[in-house]
């Protein structure tokens, strides 16, 4: 019942959204929304967490802790839209910031009803136990998150969607193919097993193992390239570069997790089949592939929301080796998911502040943050640091737990690789940023200072980045700890 | 009724490859649409007499989407999009065609490992099924226009239809009917984008959207 008040209530009010006349109208409908859903998700964790046994929608651990990060950063989101869309919609038609050419935005109504319609897709994903539904559920994403993308109607943009709609929609493809294997692997054994996850989990052993291996590769291929595992990231940094800066701070923060739970879904059952070294040793190599590329590649960016595109490249890498290493680093990929979630929002919509103050997105165009856009400049400062893994802050302590984890089952290689990526990205980023915050003033006057309504939204993300790294509640501990149980690493 | 499948299918590996060496759009959207047609009528006589109503609702409902809605779609598009009918290819016709007979071969061998049973038309089916998806993914590479990306995309989702047939996988009605929408909804914000595509460029080759690289 809960459940679906949770995936109903935002259809139905993006549905709305294209009903109802007026700015103000939309922009309460919008965050109302969002408020519910986050208080919904807040009732959930005042509640025991008993999934019944063959349902297809449920919330055990893994889910709420997924579902408590996208409906967070959703309400954030919503918040900062609302300052957003009333700055864009004084202009009918905008002069694009890089070449110079005219361009209108989408609809308002679309943009707002399909914000509403990706956060009912991205619940539904978060809630499913039902390996079918969830694939259903993670290809409505990009159909709903798709129009989001090519909001600005330019060129650069709709290529952009393009290349999101069709390497998405193909990749997903090949996840369908792996949900058909697993079916396949279930009728060999003496009765016919569903699609559920309770009843895989239960009737695992018996399962062939050929075909299991056979269909965990096709999902880690087909979800993994909705998560932007190299090589299949390629959408990503032209996506996320393009959208707006809202959809960004969704698309990194939210999506990105939604992909990752097909991938932990498919791996709990491998553990559950004795096939956790296969699937692990697998997401191992992504891993470090992805932690690799994305540091090579960030050396040569010179715009920064693709610097950050390619951090997000880098942070799945960690999600996906802190998972394949299991143990203590699955504990730590559980803990890093919900920081770097909330770490990359907050540094996507600072960056929306910078774009809308400076007019472009290169990092050499950028300088002397401090003085033209104060608070932003300290929150990109924090976020940046944040992001690369420096203390006090929370990816600190969770880049640290998987590094120990690594230690602790002797996985040396493993550990130097993924050392000497951080290392990498935290002098790269680092180098890019300070400049742009200290860097000497620019000659021209100054245009347009930052917007009360685009800073504050995000003092809450600040706080939980900092929070995270100073503590971790009991009750979150307790969450994550499931939660990595539930995925199949403890 | 096994004759009649091998039959089927064979007509659905010969397709595969009149996509592949077809120079006209138009034909290459009513070879796709024949594929769903036939690929119907082969879950029909797989499952011969046990044919419950969950299944003839599934298989009518695809064949419709497949066949009469999504077609409908593209010739729209295409029409809209006041674009050249031809297929603008990367890779020449003859010599698609030589490659696809090459993934043919290669599909009979893996489909005859991958075969649990030891009727023969499981294995003819599983060749069909890969043989389909790897058209698919052939078009999608080595076409230019983003109409004929969509065609490789439905292509793909053709072949795992076929390869879920061949094993007499039944999803619940509920699944298949979400995957059958979101393939409707996938189709049709494409040809939503390849509209803006076009009124942006005036062209809809994709090979041009390359402003966006490292």
């Amino acid at each position: 019942m809960l459940i679906w008040m949770m995936i109903l209530m935002p259809v139905m009010a993006g549905l709305l959204s294209w009903v109802i006349r007026g700015f103000v109208a939309r922009s309460i409908l919008l965050v109302v929304t969002a408020s519910v859903h986050a208080g919904l998700v807040g009732w959930v964790w005042t509640q025991p967490l008993t999934p019944e046994a063959h349902a297809w929608l449920g919330i055990d651990a893994l889910s709420l802790l997924f579902l408590s990060v996208t409906s967070g950063l959703f309400l954030v989101v919503a918040v900062y839209s609302v300052g957003y869309l009333r700055r864009e919609a004084v202009h009918r038609v905008e002069r694009d910031f890089e070449e110079g050419v005219l361009f209108s935005n989408a609809p308002e109504a679309r943009f707002v009803g399909c914000l509403l319609l990706f956060l009912a897709s991205m619940t539904l994903v978060l809630v499913s136990r039902h390996l079918g539904l969830l694939w259903m559920a993670v290809e409505a994403t990009t159909l709903a998150s798709a129009p989001l993308i090519g909001f600005h109607r330019h060129h650069r943009s709709l290529e952009a969607t393009w290349k999101y709609l069709l390497i998405c929609s193909v990749g997903i493809a090949l996840a369908l193919l792996g949900n058909f294997f697993f079916a396949v692997a279930a009728s060999h054994s003496e009765q016919t097993v569903h699609l559920t996850l309770s009843t895989l989990l239960s009737h695992a052993p018996a399962l062939n193992t050929t075909w299991l291996k056979a269909g965990f590769l096709l999902c880690l291929v087909g979800y993994g390239t909705k998560m932007g595992l190299v090589p299949m990231h390629t959408w990503l940094p032209d996506a996320h570069s393009e959208a707006p800066s809202a959809v960004s701070a969704l698309l990194s923060g939210a999506l990105l997790n939604c992909a990752f739970m097909g991938i932990l879904r498919s791996h709990s059952v491998m553990v559950a089949a004795h096939l956790g070294r296969f699937s692990g040793d697998l997401l191992v190599g992504f891993g470090l592939l992805s932690i690799g590329v994305a540091a090579a590649l960030m050396i040569v960016q010179t715009d920064y929301k693709r610097m950050l595109a390619y951090s997000s490249v880098e942070h799945m890498g960690i999600l996906a080796l802190g998972v394949g290493l299991g143990g203590v680093a699955g504990y730590g990929a559980m803990l890093h998911t919900v920081n770097h979630s909330v770490t990359k929002a907050l540094l996507f919509l600072c960056a929306g502040n910078i774009l809308a103050a400076y007019q472009t997105k290169e990092i050499q165009g950028t300088s002397a943050l401090i003085k033209r856009l104060p608070v932003t400049a300290v929150f990109w400062l924090i976020g940046i640091l944040a992001i690369t893994g420096s203390p006090p802050f929370g990816l600190f302590l969770s880049e640290l737990t998987i590094l120990k984890g690594a230690v602790q089952t002797g996985h040396w290689i493993s550990a130097g690789l993924y050392l000497l990526g951080l290392g990498m990205v935290f002098v790269v980023m680092m180098r890019a940023v300070l400049a742009m915050v200290f860097g000497p003033a620019p000659s021209e006057t100054i245009m347009q200072t930052e917007p009360p309504d685009s800073v504050w939204p995000l003092l809450a993300l600040v706080a939980v980045v900092l929070g995270l790294g100073l503590m971790v509640p009991a009750g979150l501990d307790r969450v994550l700890h499931a939660a990595a149980t539930c995925g199949g690493m403890l | 009724m096994a004759t009649w499948m091998d039959v089927t299918a064979v007509l659905v590996i010969l397709l595969n490859l009149r996509l592949l060496c077809t120079s006209r759009l138009g034909t290459c959207i009513q070879t796709v649409a024949q594929q769903a047609v036939l690929l119907g009528l082969i879950a029909f006589l797989q499952h011969g007499s046990d044919l419950g109503v969950e299944l003839i609702l599934i298989v009518l409902s695809s064949v419709a989407i497949k066949a009469g809605l999504l077609p409908w779609l593209l010739f729209r598009s295409l029409r809209q999009c006041n674009t050249s009918r031809e297929v603008v290819p990367f890779v020449g016709f003859s010599l698609s065609g030589l490659i696809g007979l090459a993934m043919l071969a290669v599909c009979f061998s893996m489909a005859d490992r991958l075969a649990l049973s030891e009727l023969p038309c499981q294995t003819l089916l599983i060749a069909t099924g890969l043989f389909t998806i790897v058209t698919g993914l052939f078009l999608i590479v080595s076409r230019k226009k983003a109409i004929t990306q969509v065609l490789g995309y439905l292509v793909m989702e053709n072949g795992i239809w076929a390869f879920g047939i061949a094993f007499a996988l039944q999803e619940p009605l509920l699944v298949e009917m979400g995957v059958l929408l979101d393939v409707l909804v996938g189709v049709f914000v494409m040809g939503i984008t390849i509209n803006h595509i076009n009124r942006e460029f005036d062209h809809i080759d994709t090979d041009q959207l390359s402003v966006l690289r490292d």
